[in-house]
C-alpha cells in the first residue's frame, strides 16, 4: 500500500537565496531560507526537489549542517538548462523547492563503528552533512576517514573545510586528482588508489559512498577487495526524477525507486544491479 | 649488510617471498636516497634500474611540448616505481622526479633478468608480484582516461 503523503508534497514552496558562494568554475553553493513555511529537519543524504522557475526542477542533496535550522543549503554543478539556471541564481531570487525526500545514510547502524567517507567530485556535498554530524558526535563514532577524488586541483570542493577537518586526531583526510601540473605536491591518481593507501580497521568500518556512478563501482571494489563486507558499503545512487515521492516510476533502478528507497543504498544490494548498462 | 638484507625483504613489494630468493635479489640492490627535486630518472633514458620505495614521494610526469609537465601518478612508501625494464628496448617513457626526500633499493635490471634466466623460479616468483602491480596501474589509468569528473557530453 503506498503511505498517505502530505498532500502539498507536489507543489513547490518559494525560497529566497540568501547567499551565493561559488566554489569552482562551474559549482555554486547556495544557502536558501523559507518565505512560507518553517524551514522542515532533513537527514545527512536526503534531497530535495528545486525548482528555476520557468525552467525546470530537479533533484539537488542537502549539502549543508543539519544542526542548522535556519535554511538548506545546496552545492550545485551546472551540466544543463536546470542546473545552469539554478547556480546562476542571485542573491535575493526565489526559487521553488519541495522536500525533504528520500533515505539518509544510516548513521545510527554505523554508530560505534569506524567511518571510511569515500566521496569522488560533487559527490562530497551530499556527504558534508554526514562529517558535520560524525564531527559534532565524535563519541559515538570511531576514527573517521575521509577520501575525496577530485578532477584537477582547481576542482577540489570545501577545500578550506578539507584543511580544517584534518587538523583533528580523531580525522585523516586524503586527497587525490586525476591530473596536475607540478605545483601540486598533494596525490595524484584515483580514488580507489587512495582506499587501497589509507590506514583502517576493514572488519569495523562503514563506508560512505558518493560520486559519478563509474567511480562508485571501483571504490567498491577496492573497499571489497580491502576487506570492508557489500553490506557495510553504502553508495548513492542518481537517476532522473519528476515526483520524487515513489508514485511516478521515473527514478526506477530495478526493484528500487530511488527517490524513495534510496537515494542512498547498500551495496550489496545494488552491487548485481550496477552492473548492468540498461538499468 | 645484513640489516639492509633484511630491510629489502621488509619492503611490501616482496613480502613473503622466499630468504634465498631475498639473497639473490640482494646482490642486484642498492641503497637510494633521492633530495626533493630530483630525477630517478628521465623519459628516453635507458631503463637500467628499477625502485622498490622506503619513504618519500615521486611524481611521474610527462612532458607535452609548450605546457608545463603533466603528472599522471604520485607514488610512496612501499610503492614500486618503473617498468619499461622489463620490455626492449629498455628505456623510460616518462620522468620520475622525487618531491619529498625519498629513500628507496634500486635494483638492477640487467642483474635481475640475467639471474632469472638462470633461475627461472626466481622470475616467476619477481613476475607474480609485477603482474598485479602493472594490472592495477593499467586499470587506474583507464579510470583517469575516462574523465569521471568532467563535464558530460552534450
Ligand atoms: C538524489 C540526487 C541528488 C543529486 N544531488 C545533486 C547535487 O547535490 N548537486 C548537483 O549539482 N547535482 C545533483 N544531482 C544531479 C542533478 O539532479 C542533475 O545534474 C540535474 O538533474 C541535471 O539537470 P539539467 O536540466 O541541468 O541537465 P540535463 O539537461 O538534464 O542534463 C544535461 C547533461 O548533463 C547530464 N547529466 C544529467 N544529470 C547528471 C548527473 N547527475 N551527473 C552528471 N551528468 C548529468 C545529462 O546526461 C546531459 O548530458 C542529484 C541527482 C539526484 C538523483
Ligand atoms: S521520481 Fe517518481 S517515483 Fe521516483
Amino acid at each position: 500500500m503506498i503511505p498517505a503523503l502530505p498532500p502539498d508534497t507536489m507543489m513547490p514552496e518559494p525560497w529566497r537565496v540568501r547567499s551565493v558562494v561559488r566554489e569552482s568554475a562551474d559549482v555554486y553553493t547556495l544557502g536558501l531560507e523559507s518565505l512560507s513555511s518553517p524551514v522542515p529537519p532533513f537527514l545527512p543524504g536526503q534531497f530535495n526537489m528545486l525548482y528555476a522557475f520557468g525552467v525546470g526542477e530537479v533533484p539537488i542533496s542537502l549539502s549543508g549542517d543539519a544542526a542548522d535550522v535556519s535554511g538548506f543549503v545546496h552545492t550545485i554543478r551546472a551540466v544543463g538548462a536546470v542546473s545552469t539556471a539554478l547556480s546562476q541564481a542571485q542573491p535575493d531570487s526565489v526559487l521553488g523547492l519541495r522536500g525533504p525526500f528520500g533515505c539518509g545514510w544510516p548513521l545510527t547502524e554505523a554508530s560505534g563503528h569506524d567511518i571510511l567517507i569515500v566521496a569522488g567530485g560533487l559527490g562530497l556535498a551530499p556527504l558534508r552533512p554526514v562529517i558535520y554530524h560524525l564531527l559534532a558526535h565524535s563519541e559515538h563514532f570511531g576514527r573517521i576517514t575521509i577520501l575525496h577524488g577530485s578532477r584537477s586541483p582547481a576542482e577540489i570542493l570545501f577545500r578550506s573545510e578539507l584543511a580544517m577537518w584534518q587538523t583533528r586526531p580523531d580525522v585523516s583526510v586524503a586527497i587525490t586528482v586525476d591530473h596536475a601540473d607540478p605545483t601540486w605536491h598533494g596525490h595524484v591518481g584515483v580514488v580507489p588508489a587512495l582506499v587501497e593507501r589509507a590506514v583502517f580497521d576493514p572488519p569495523g568500518t562503514i563506508a560512505f559512498v558518493c560520486g559519478p556512478e563509474v567511480m562508485m563501482r571501483f571504490s567498491a571494489a577496492a573497499l571489497l577487495a580491502a576487506g570492508v563486507g557489500a553490506n557495510r558499503i553504502h553508495v548513492s545512487m542518481e537517476r532522473n526524477m519528476k515526483c520524487a515521492i515513489g508514485l511516478c516510476g521515473h527514478c526506477q533502478f530495478g526493484a528500487d525507486f530511488v527517490c524513495r528507497d534510496g537515494p542512498v543504498l547498500p551495496y550489496d544490494r545494488i552491487a548485481k544491479r550496477l552492473a548492468v548498462p540498461e538499468l | 649488510m645484513e640489516m639492509l638484507e633484511s630491510m629489502l625483504l621488509a619492503h611490501p613489494f616482496l613480502a613473503g617471498m622466499d630468504p634465498g630468493f631475498g639473497h639473490l635479489l640482494f646482490g642486484c640492490a642498492r641503497n637510494l636516497r633521492f633530495a626533493p627535486g630530483t630525477f630517478l630518472f628521465r623519459e628516453g633514458e635507458s631503463a637500467d634500474e628499477f625502485y622498490l620505495l622506503r619513504e618519500g614521494r615521486v611524481a611521474l610526469q610527462l612532458h607535452i611540448p609548450g605546457r608545463s609537465p603533466l603528472v599522471i601518478a604520485t607514488l610512496g612508501d612501499g610503492d614500486l616505481v618503473g617498468a619499461s625494464w622489463l620490455v626492449a628496448p629498455y628505456r623510460w617513457s616518462y620522468d620520475a622526479l622525487a618531491t619529498a626526500p625519498t629513500r628507496a633499493f634500486g635494483l638492477n635490471a640487467a642483474c635481475l633478468r640475467e639471474k632469472s634466466e638462470v633461475d627461472h623460479h626466481l622470475g616467476y616468483e619477481m613476475m607474480r608480484r609485477l603482474v598485479p602491480v602493472m594490472v592495477k596501474r593499467m586499470q587506474a589509468a583507464r579510470h583517469q582516461l575516462i574523465d569521471v569528473y568532467g563535464r558530460p557530453p552534450t
